[in-house]
């Protein structure tokens, strides 16, 4: 258990920048997922979406390109690729919610074996939620991943069982690439694919709030 | 002559009463009508009801419009961000009263109210505590919520560049809620970086016709502060 090498942030991104296609569209959401964007593999063409309404958004700007008008949905200045296009808050999350995104990657507080998601609000007591579209997301996107660490700063689990924290979406996610591990949501709970190096099956297990069932080949 | 162009601020939000919905465009400072929200402030309207994506970031525009004691409620989708100090404490107070819709279903219902549709069904919040009391329904097997059309008094909207019959453009990521809340309005006053003349805008570039707006007034604001 001593040698378990958890992945970095970055490495997290980067891990699951791997998975996605060519063609796709695609959103990220804040935090660990934003990293995904730059780690895309070279040659793949990716068009990125931003909720408040951004088609083709690029990297961060060099000082000198730095735009004002354009934000992206952390309010972090961003670049247009050649390409992008500009449309208001009814068409972006209709391109949402009608399921013309490939991909959604998210951040959660817990993820259920059944798909539940919980991202948004902490508790039930939670002074003053805040939600944006991260519930538009969860139902839309053709994926929902999450990119996460495995467990808590405490150390307990966000793979679970039951989501303890308020919902954002029913049965919403279908991968996750956690610090330990990338698991898959199938129909019989979780599946894990892919543990980081050093991650026994029982220390994965053991940092898991539900039962695993592994079909990876590496790492034994 | 149609001429939407307002000489000042003042005219443009004269008439607007106490318990008035307000819409306010801007995601973040960018597209917000910060002119409009200050000249709000001096109209002296109270008892307001905003709706915003945001609810506002330090002490000025709509943060200042509220710690003024002016609004009652606010219906957003992100309150929370870095520096909404004022929405906080107001919030924690209990001096305000917060409805808080995911994104989408804010934008939905906007679009909605300028459509002059009624109310709609989404997937969004479906089994979640946003949806608790709502109306739900199956429809091929997929869960809805049933969400009504969310009209306003009056929405400030920021233009990049507009004409006399309140044709609008936009810059970049500065669009996001203005052109629907435009759309959704018994008054919409909108603030513009530029005035155009006449005939000189590309019509295909036109996002928001003028059928959707009553007023402007020219505010040549500058770039989007914070």
């Amino acid at each position: 258990m001593t040698d378990l090498v958890p992945l970095s942030r970055t490495q997290m991104a980067s891990r699951a920048a791997q998975d996605i296609e060519e063609g796709w569209y695609v959103n990220l959401g804040i935090g660990i997922p934003t990293l995904i964007a730059d780690h895309i593999p070279n040659g793949r063409e990716v068009v990125l979406h931003s909720e408040n309404g951004i088609l083709g958004m690029g990297p961060a700007p060099a000082a000198a390109d730095a735009d004002p008008w354009l934000i992206n949905a952390g309010k972090q200045q961003v670049t247009l690729l050649h390409g992008g296009s500009f449309f208001h808050h009814a068409d972006s999350f209709a391109m949402i919610r009608g399921g013309h995104l490939d991909l959604c990657v998210l951040g959660a507080f817990e993820v259920a074996r059944n798909g539940d998601l919980a991202n948004w609000a902490t508790s039930a007591a939670d002074s003053a939620p805040a939600v944006g579209g991260a519930m538009d997301l969860a139902v839309g996107a053709r994926r929902i991943w999450v990119v996460t660490e495995h467990t808590t700063k405490d150390g307990a689990p966000k793979l679970v069982e039951r989501c303890a924290y308020p919902l954002t979406a029913l049965g919403a996610v279908s991968r996750i690439y956690t610090n330990l591990a990338v698991v898959d949501v199938t129909a019989d709970g979780f599946e894990v694919i892919e543990r980081a190096p050093g991650v026994t099956r029982e220390a994965l297990q053991a940092r898991t709030g539900a039962p695993l069932r592994f079909r990876e080949t590496a790492h034994d | 002559m149609i001429d939407k162009i307002v000489p000042d601020l003042s005219a443009a939000l004269s008439g607007v009463s106490d318990g008035a919905t307000v819409m306010v465009g801007g995601f973040g400072a960018v597209g917000q009508p910060d002119a409009l929200i200050e000249a709000l402030i001096d109209q002296g309207a109270r008892d307001l009801t905003v709706i915003a994506n945001n609810a506002g970031t330090g002490h000025t525009g709509l943060a200042r419009l509220m710690e003024a004691g002016r609004v009652r409620r606010i219906i957003c989708s992100f309150p929370r961000s870095a520096g909404s100090v004022v929405f906080e404490a107001l919030f924690k107070a209990g001096h305000i009263a917060l409805e808080i819709v995911p994104q989408g279903t804010l934008a939905e219902r906007i679009r909605a109210a300028g459509a002059g549709v009624g109310a709609f069904f989404t997937p969004t919040g479906y089994g979640t505590r946003l949806a608790e009391g709502k109306e739900t329904r199956e429809i091929d097997g997929k869960h809805y919520v049933m969400e009504y059309a969310l009209h306003a008094d009056l929405a400030l909207v920021e233009a990049w560049q507009a004409d006399r019959w309140g044709n609008l453009t936009y810059r970049r990521s500065g669009r996001n809620f203005n052109p629907i809340m435009a759309s959704a309005a018994t008054l919409t006053v909108a603030q513009t970086q530029h005035l155009a003349e006449l005939g000189t805008l590309d019509p295909e570039s036109v996002v928001t016709p003028g059928i959707f707006v009553d007023r402007v007034v020219h505010v040549p604001y500058g770039d989007p502060k914070g």
